[in-house]
């Protein structure tokens, strides 16, 4: 015979505290050991030689370069202005990109006459490789804000439309129905059932959506740009400077990190009432 | 009317043939029969959600079209929306229809107390048990005083103490507002012990109504301790031998898959 018993502990619990912040020391401790062993490789690995230098950079080279950047200012202007540049046409891009993708997706998910019009066509669009469409737009829209801003919208529209389109086909059919029933219009089922439930799938496509507007700006500015990121590493390039390269990938990654946590807030802003997955134990 | 559903192969199923039921206004009628015959699609129809392949539904005299006005459904799953609280979600119909905010969350409130959830204003589904959902479904429409509701198992996901408590309150909430009521269920004694009238269906595919039954025990009834009654007992076993028939029926289909037809 089995027996099962359930009983508090207090003592119990106050060690696992005791337990977490161990477990936790432990995982920033590896995760910083195994920085120092990557980058002290390379380190050693380049050393002070200067032909391995040009072609792969060097650490401690990069962080200078960065110093650099920031004290004196790049090839093409101050570091911030080149940010800013940047970063404004990501972002543009990306919201005009998500709510065109958001109100395409939803509309054609909802009205299947739009779906069955429109569907052929996006895929289409979906499947020609985006990026070359930099060229078109910056003959067309010339070396400024407009053509990173058009192309961002491309590689942030598709993605985002699929996941809103799946999201607003994959909602319960009882929940449309229990609103309609209850009075509401076919657009108030819309925006206040198929929204919030296909923005779970929404909240998703942004993280990556986000990378490729970033991805977009970037490669926007290295086709024919005059300020950005992307005009750095054209210049670094250029100059054969590995290390310049190198740095501007570190304040890209810098920058795509603080969007990462930008939108993981939102995401727990908007999802609030989903029951925490994280708590209770793995399944 | 009848019903047919085709299958993406292009198969053609009737669930319903020849169904003929008249529910009166302000009647409470009770629908059994065995799984698959075609309760829950009958509801649908009701409703408006689905249309009759052939013949007509008509609710106070008007053929539905579109979903039906004034009518009330409750899920055989739950169907509150789970990013809402309690009270927006009972508040949502009177919201829909552009009641003010504030005229709507007040009412809201008294269905909330009236089915009991005083208190759960603020929780989301996700923190309610099984039984506090199907209230927030019930409050949710109660609040537009339907003149008909329909009901597909509301309670069979609860446990038997849970659900002759709630059968007694629907009964109290029944009496307030007074819609004609269609409740379909699985459990014959629920059946009885709620209606002016119980319905039984025969075995799908092609489900119709086998025979109707007059409940004429006196109300207000106390759910818990009606099936004690001599009366009760009675209709218990007219009923049942009816029924049982049709269980038997479905029960061979389902052992014998060929022996479905379409
Ligand atoms: N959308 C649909 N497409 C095809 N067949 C369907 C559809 N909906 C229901 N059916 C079929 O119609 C029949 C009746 O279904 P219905 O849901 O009305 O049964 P029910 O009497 O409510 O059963 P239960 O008591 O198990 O809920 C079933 O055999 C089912 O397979
Ligand atoms: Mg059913």
């Amino acid at each position: 015979m089995t027996s099962v018993t359930v009983a508090a502990a207090g003592r119990k619990t106050r060690r696992s505290g005791a337990h977490a912040v161990r477990r936790k020391l432990l995982v920033h401790g590896v995760q910083v050991a195994v920085l120092v062993v990557v980058l002290g490789f390379w380190q050693l690995y380049v050393g002070s030689d200067s032909r391995k230098i040009i072609l792969y950079g060097v650490p401690s080279g990069i962080v200078g370069r960065l110093k650099e950047w920031i004290t004196v200012g790049t090839a093409v202007g101050s570091l911030g202005d080149q940010i800013r540049v940047t970063l404004e046409e990501a972002l543009l891009g990306f919201l005009i990109g998500t709510v065109l993708g958001i109100v395409f997706g939803l509309a054609m998910g909802r009205v299947r006459f739009l779906a069955d019009v429109f569907g052929p066509f996006i895929k289409v669009l979906n499947s020609i490789p985006r990026i070359v469409l930099g060229s078109v737009f910056v003959l067309a829209f010339g070396l400024g804000l407009e053509s990173k801003v058009m192309l961002v919208i491309v590689l942030v529209f598709f993605g985002v439309f699929f996941n809103a389109f799946q999201g607003a086909r994959e909602v319960d059919r009882n929940l449309i129905a229990n609103a309609r029933i209850l009075g509401a219009s076919r657009w108030q089922a819309t925006r206040q059932v198929v929204l919030p439930s296909a923005f779970t799938w929404i909240v998703a496509s942004l993280h990556v959506a986000f990378g490729f507007a970033l991805i977009g700006a970037i490669v926007g500015e290295f086709i024919g740009g005059l300020q950005g990121l992307g005009v750095l590493i054209k210049t670094a390039q250029g100059t054969f400077d590995a290390n310049g390269v190198w740095a501007a990938m570190v304040i890209m990654g810098a920058v795509a990190l603080a969007a990462e946590w930008l939108i993981t807030r939102l995401e727990k802003r908007l999802l609030r009432w989903r029951p925490p997955q994280l708590s209770g134990p793995d399944l | 009317m009848r019903k047919d559903f085709r299958s993406p192969a292009g198969e053609i199923y009737t669930a319903l043939r020849d169904v003929d039921l008249t529910v009166g206004a302000g009647e409470f009628c009770a629908v059994v029969g065995p799984t698959g015959c075609g309760k829950s699609t009958t509801l649908t129809l009701v409703s408006g959600m689905e249309r009759a392949t052939a013949g007509w539904v008509r609710v106070a005299g008007q053929d539905v079209s579109g979903i039906t006005k004034g009518v009330g459904f409750m899920f055989q799953t739950d169907a509150i929306l789970p990013w809402k609280n309690v009270l927006e979600n009972v508040a949502a119909g009177p919201r829909y229809r552009g009641v003010d905010k504030r005229t709507a969350y007040a009412d809201a409130r008294d269905w909330i107390r009236r089915v009991g959830l005083a208190g759960f204003e603020d929780r989301y589904p996700h923190q309610l048990s099984g039984g506090m959902r199907k209230r927030v479904a019930l409050a949710q429409n109660l609040i537009n005083e339907p003149r008909i509701l329909l009901m597909d198992e509301p309670f069979s996901a609860l446990d038997v103490q849970t659900r002759a408590l709630m059968s007694n309150e629907l009964l109290g909430l029944w009496d307030l507002t007074h819609p004609a009521v269609v409740f379909v269920t699985h459990d014959l004694e629920e059946a009885i012990a709620l209606a002016d009238k119980v319905v039984v269906m025969t075995a799908g595919p092609g489900g119709t109504v086998k025979a109707e039954f007059p409940i004429d025990l006196p109300r207000p009834r106390v759910v818990q301790e009606i099936r004690f009654e001599p009366e009760f007992v009675d209709l218990y076993h007219r009923v049942w031998e009816t029924l049982r028939a049709e269980v038997d029926i479905a029960y061979s289909r389902t052992q014998s898959p060929a022996g479905v037809t379409r």
